[in-house]
């Protein structure tokens, strides 16, 4: 597997984690990995475990903070939440991501018409 | 995702603090995996999955636990450093396990890199780095291109002042009284009179180099002139030494010579005036020269320059061809004009020129060593490469790349050049004070010699490389070996290590040439020393010393002769004493050229005379120097009351009276009518190495000549040292302000004039001893490494009858094979290496043969008895023993 595939991921698990804890606000790393996995009707196959090397990685840049509390059902766990700085990454990587997917979707669509030449 | 600067320094600080709470952080992953996985579990089983079930789903879920904190750990901190700790971790241990080897090899590079830096220091200090003078390039030393010696470099002072007027190159030029003796002075007021040695400087000579006075000022112009008061420079140590570094003591006085001198200041530490123009010799105050006191004296300055920005050297060379000839040798007499030349040549090249190709040399020799030891340490990790190959196979069994090996083994030689390379400093800093401190040694700038940043950023360097070209090969011969083969091998068999004998036989082979070549040129060297030693001197330096005699005659030749005579006679009376005499200059020291003795009634071309060495001596002084001489010696009749005589050396004889008996012929000296009553055989008067030039020896029972200074040279069949004390005593007699100066072995004289020959003889040789010693080392090693390897293949040969000798025979009859074919390579190089180093040598030919086959001999004897000890362990192998074991 080249790297330039796993920085893609990378990139992509990231922006999956800022947005869930934007719309969803605090949670912890279980509650991010399952949001993940629902939202994307399991299109994205995901190892749950992995979520934990985008966490520390998103936390060193502080965009996300982490604090130790209790779930609902009374156990013990790390909740994350977004910070400032995390919106406004947020904010310019969803742009950037719009754009590409706009773009790729025009491209991709010039195959269809590709026959009229 | 983009990243600002800011974010991924942030991330960077993160992860280093994450790099040390790595207990911590694990600690808290694993509680929060642990709660990711029970809430994984209780949804599950709120979804009605049975306990089991539910857990397994966590499981699958989550994906592998392990691979997923690695994954956070490489996220969060520093995993290239994590693996150079781990390789660092395991190199130690790998080490302190094998604590032979570790010794060992870090021992021999410990020398070799040691004696790198030191050497590294001395190049350093003499070749690469700048004079310590302000602006030091600018700095020009003037004089006649084929100046031999400094008597030859000389100017008058009326040339001196027309230089300064009329040259356009320099900014300023300065000088020194170039026939300065030590301990030309002597200090009283406080007890006993002690002697010093002052040197004359002309005023400006401070601050054309740009040495700024510790305490107080240089001199001013009113204390260069004629009638100015007297006043002096203390050095730095000599202030330390006799005033215990008060610094009160500017603007004292102190009576030198019997004369109140005003000291105006101390120089800086930093200032050795020794070091950089007169190598081996302590100047301890510096009087302002007097140029109108020296106007009659003839040429007696050393000239230094510095040029004018924007002046380069070439431009002052012209300058000076067509300049110098325009100066007189002394306003007084129209007809001395033209006899100046001049090339001004670097200062710097001045001061270590002459060293360029022997300290060169030095650092090729101190390479070479530096190479055998990486080929030995190539070989010794090889040896335990062999050892080690099943560790290496299983390491890659268990899926470490083929990158991660060589670095595991790059990261040893590194660890063990590094140990190397701090044991090496501690010997360079030992090696490079004790050098500094070797203040006899006629070599310049030698204080100056220390271990410096830049012989720090040597050390590293030489380090690195050497680690990376010792480490290299193992490395990448262990590591490309057939894995399989390596786990089955039991080391026993004989086809996997024959490619690996096969490189280390090359290996040593290799070393065998490199020591090779380090012992010819060695050796070719020292022989030189020994015919430089076996000169014949025209006098005989053993079993005899000379005292600085102080005498005060108030200028009248008659009471001179009366105290001389008087001082002879009871020095000579004193036991042990054979005979005695004196001279106020003794060979190898002083410089002081006359115009040469011409023959009467003969006329010569302007410049046909050539100059001569003078010589002031008593009666007695050619028997005391044991000079060989024909016809007769002063007699303390040969005074005002008789005729003029002189004694000639025999090259000035020759010129006087060509193909003839020169004794009893009139000469002319200085316009004086001279009768030549002896021929003395040539002195060498300014180099051991060197010819002699013309030399004249005058009575000092003349008016005429008047001595300057007098040594009274004694002759016994005692060891000098023991009569130290008498004749001094004696001395003291005569003159109660006779200061307690050195008495001085005439022996010594000549062993500092050939001191730099030695120093370095001493170095290249002890290189080549410890090449000699790493070969043998090397050749050990592979013999008995191969027949340790061979022990069953040996006790089958014996048990089927082949004898003791028959194996001994063969082990070392291999030896001597490798051994051959190292010398054969290294004779082919040592002949090319000797023709680049044919300038250092001395009455010795690049190709001499006694030293090339004394050489051979000795590495072949030495690598004989290297393999001799394994040899004989191979024929004491027990077959039953060898064969049972395994």
């Amino acid at each position: 597997m080249g790297d330039s595939k796993l920085d893609l991921l990378q990139g992509t698990l990231d922006l999956m984690v800022l947005q869930t804890l934007s719309a969803m606000g605090e949670m912890h790393g279980y509650g991010i990995a399952r949001r993940i996995e629902q939202v994307s009707g399991d299109e994205v196959l995901l190892n749950q475990g992995t979520i934990y090397a985008a966490l520390v990685r998103l936390q060193h840049r502080g965009w996300i903070a982490a604090e130790w509390g209790t779930s609902e059902n009374n156990r013990k766990a790390k909740f994350y939440s977004i910070t400032k700085r995390g919106l406004k990454q947020m904010a310019e990587d969803t742009v950037y991501w719009q754009r590409l997917s706009s773009v790729m979707g025009r491209v991709l669509a010039m195959g269809e018409k590709g026959g009229e030449r | 995702m983009k990243n600002s600067i800011g974010d991924s320094l942030r991330q960077g600080l993160q992860r280093l603090g994450s790099f040390f709470r790595k207990r911590p952080l694990d600690v808290e992953l694993d509680a929060e995996m642990q709660s990711h996985l029970e809430l994984a579990v209780e949804e599950n089983l709120k979804r009605g999955l049975s306990a089991s079930e539910a857990r397994r789903q966590a499981l699958v879920q989550f994906g592998g636990v392990e691979q997923a904190k690695e994954k956070q750990r490489a996220a969060r901190g520093m995993p290239w450093l994590d693996v150079v700790l781990q390789d660092l971790r395991y190199t130690l241990r790998t080490l302190r396990r094998d604590r032979v080897f570790t010794v060992v090899a870090v021992a021999i590079l410990a020398l070799g890199i040691g004696a790198n830096i030191a050497v590294f220091s001395v190049v350093d200090t003499l070749l690469l780095r700048p004079l310590p003078f302000r602006d030091p390039q600018k700095l020009v030393w003037i004089a006649p291109a084929d100046a031999i010696g400094l008597s030859s470099s000389t100017y008058s002072a009326d040339a001196y002042d027309d230089l300064l007027t009329m040259n356009r190159s320099f900014e300023d030029v300065t000088g020194y009284f170039a026939f300065s003796t030590s301990d030309n002075l002597k200090l009283t007021g406080s007890g006993e009179p002690t002697p010093l040695t002052g040197m004359g400087v002309i005023g400006n000579f401070f601050h054309v180099l740009g040495v700024e006075p510790e305490l107080g000022r240089s001199f001013t112009k009113d204390e260069t002139l004629k009638g100015g008061r007297a006043v002096v420079l203390l050095s730095h140590p000599y202030w330390e030494r006799q005033f215990g570094g008060d610094r009160g003591i500017v603007g004292k006085s102190i009576t030198l010579n019997g004369v109140p001198t005003t000291v105006v200041g101390v120089l800086p530490e930093t200032f050795d005036f020794g070091a950089a123009f007169a190598p081996g010799t302590r100047v301890d105050v510096y009087e302002p020269t007097i140029l109108d006191d020296i106007r009659n004296e003839g040429n007696t300055l050393a000239l230094i320059g510095r040029l004018k920005p924007g002046v380069t050297l070439a431009q002052s060379q012209v300058e000076a061809k067509t300049l110098f000839p325009r100066f007189y040798w002394s306003k007084k007499y129209a007809d001395s004009i033209g006899s100046y030349t001049a090339r001004p040549i670097e200062l710097k090249q001045y001061v270590s020129g002459k060293l360029r190709r022997s300290l060169i040399t030095l650092w090729c020799a101190v390479g070479v060593i530096l190479l055998i030891v990486c080929v030995n340490l190539s070989n010794l990790l090889l040896a335990r490469a062999a050892a080690r190959t099943k560790e290496f196979a299983l390491r890659s069994a268990l899926g470490a790349g083929r990158g991660r090996l060589v670095r595991q083994l790059l990261t040893e030689s590194l660890v063990l050049a590094g140990m190397g390379a701090v044991l090496g400093l501690g010997l360079a800093f030992a090696i490079t004070s004790y050098i500094a401190h070797q203040g006899s040694l006629a070599l310049p700038l030698l204080n100056e010699v220390k271990v410096d940043g830049a012989a720090l950023l040597w050390t590293l360097g030489i380090s690195v490389g050497a680690a990376i070209l010792f480490g290299l090969l193992p490395g990448l011969k262990m590591s490309s070996g057939d894995l399989q083969e390596a786990l089955k091998d039991t080391g026993q068999g004989m086809s996997a290590g024959r490619s690996h004998e096969r490189l280390r036989s090359a290996l040593v082979i290799s070393e065998v040439a490199l020591a090779c070549v380090l012992l010819v040129g060695a050796g070719l060297l020292l022989r030189s020393f020994l015919r430089v030693l076996d000169v014949d001197l025209g006098f005989q330096p053993s079993h005899a010393a000379a005292i600085k005699m102080d005498y005060n005659d108030g200028g009248s030749t008659d009471k001179r002769n009366a105290i001389f005579e008087e001082a002879i006679r009871r020095v000579s009376a004193l036991p042990g004493v054979e005979s005695a005499g004196i001279s106020d200059n003794l060979p190898l020291e002083r410089n002081r050229g006359w115009g040469g003795p011409r023959a009467k009634g003969k006329t010569y071309r302007k410049g046909e005379v050539p100059g001569a060495f003078v010589y002031v001596v008593s009666p007695g002084y050619v028997t005391a120097m044991g000079m060989r001489l024909r016809g007769r010696d002063f007699t303390w009749q040969d005074n005002m009351k008789g005729e003029s005589t002189v004694i000639l050396n025999q090259r000035a004889a020759d010129f006087v009276a060509p193909g003839e008996d020169a004794v009893g012929k009139m000469v002319l000296i200085n316009d004086h009518e001279v009768k030549v009553i002896g021929v003395v055989a040539d002195v060498h008067e300014t180099n051991v190495e060197g010819t002699s030039g013309e030399q004249m020896y005058l009575p000092t029972m003349r008016d005429e000549w008047g001595p300057d200074g007098a040594e009274v040279v004694v002759r016994t069949k005692l060891p000098p040292a023991q009569l130290a004390g008498s004749v001094l005593r004696t001395l003291r007699e005569l003159n109660p302000n006779q200061p307690a100066v050195e008495f001085r072995p005439i022996q010594g004289i000549v062993n500092r004039a050939v001191s730099p020959r030695r120093f370095f003889v001493m170095l290249v040789g002890a290189f080549a001893g410890l090449g000699l010693f790493l070969a043998s080392l090397g050749i050990y090693g592979v013999i008995s490494y191969s027949v340790t390897r061979r022990t069953q293949e040996i006790g089958i040969r014996m048990a089927l009858g082949a004898s003791a000798g028959r194996v001994q025979m063969g082990v070392l009859s291999k030896t001597l094979k490798l051994a051959a074919i190292g010398i054969g390579v290294g004779i082919f190089v040592s002949m090319l290496v000797a023709n680049l180093i044919s300038s250092l040598l001395f009455g010795t030919a690049p190709t001499d043969p006694i030293t090339f086959v004394v050489m051979i001999v000795l590495l072949g004897g030495v690598a004989a008895l290297a393999g001799y000890l394994p040899a004989r362990r191979a024929s004491r192998i027990n077959p039953m023993v060898a064969l049972r074991t395994n």
